[in-house]
């Protein structure tokens, strides 16, 4: 019975996932001028999670980011949802949405647009749904 | 001149790959599937990088790093269920 050791597999896994997390989160910020948007960028930090899954084992990830990932489904549709609801607030119809500039300190000028929260929307609940599923197949074994 | 250099790395690259698809279809033992099958990602990394030279955008920048990290976390996952036959594993042993 030997043994298994994974030094290179978690010493890597460790740097390589930052470089995932704010690839997916530029992902979803881009996604308004250029290819990008909520689904990709879900799918991204969906298999960033799923590396650290992989290299580091189920138990210890469970402690480190104790997350419900079903309960991302009904917070992401929600999201996506008041962003309807909020456009009856100034009577406009429904998913309508708006943009502005704003001057933020540290980035100059940008251009801020309600079509961003739906973004967050889909991209919570395409995480969601991702890792429910990876994870509960994952979950049928044996040992 | 630069678009005969680039369809000709294109031309080379399907070569390539048209011999790692060899590979994969005899190949004798499971971890030579898998090897052949990250090298054409990598070959498909570099053909991305050259058509979106020869198409003159960059839109496609996004695409090469997608597909590098598709394949390391594949072949990381197809390693992983050939050594300990599990992917994700319960418990870890230490």
């Amino acid at each position: 019975m030997y043994k298994p050791n994974d030094l290179i597999l978690r010493t890597t896994t460790s740097i390589i996932v930052f470089i995932l997390l704010g690839f997916s989160i530029y992902l979803l910020l881009a996604g308004h001028n250029s290819p990008g948007g909520g689904f990709i960028g879900g799918l991204m930090t969906a298999s960033a999670i799923l590396l650290l899954y992989i290299s580091y084992g189920s138990k210890a990830i469970e402690k480190i980011l104790p997350i419900n990932y079903r309960l991302l489904i009904p917070i992401g549709l929600l999201i996506a949802l008041g962003t309807g609801i909020g456009s009856f607030f100034f009577n406009v119809p429904f998913l309508s949405q708006t943009f502005t500039y704003v001057q933020i300190p540290f980035f100059g000028k940008m251009e801020l647009a309600t079509a961003m929260l739906f973004d967050v929307g889909v991209y919570v609940t395409v995480l969601g749904v991702t890792l429910t599923i990876i994870l509960s197949i994952s979950r049928d074994q044996k040992s | 001149m630069t678009e005969i250099m680039l369809i000709t790395a294109l031309v080379l690259f399907g070569l390539a790959s048209a011999i790692t698809l060899v590979r994969i279809i005899i190949g004798p033992s499971l971890p030579d599937r898998i090897i052949a099958l990250d090298m054409i990602g990598v070959i498909l990394v570099s053909v991305v990088a050259v058509i979106s030279v020869l198409l003159n955008t960059k839109a496609f920048l996004e695409v090469i790093l997608i597909l590098a990290i598709l394949a390391f976390i594949s072949t990381i996952a197809f390693a992983r269920y050939i050594e300990r036959g599990v992917v994700i594993e319960r418990k870890r042993n230490r």
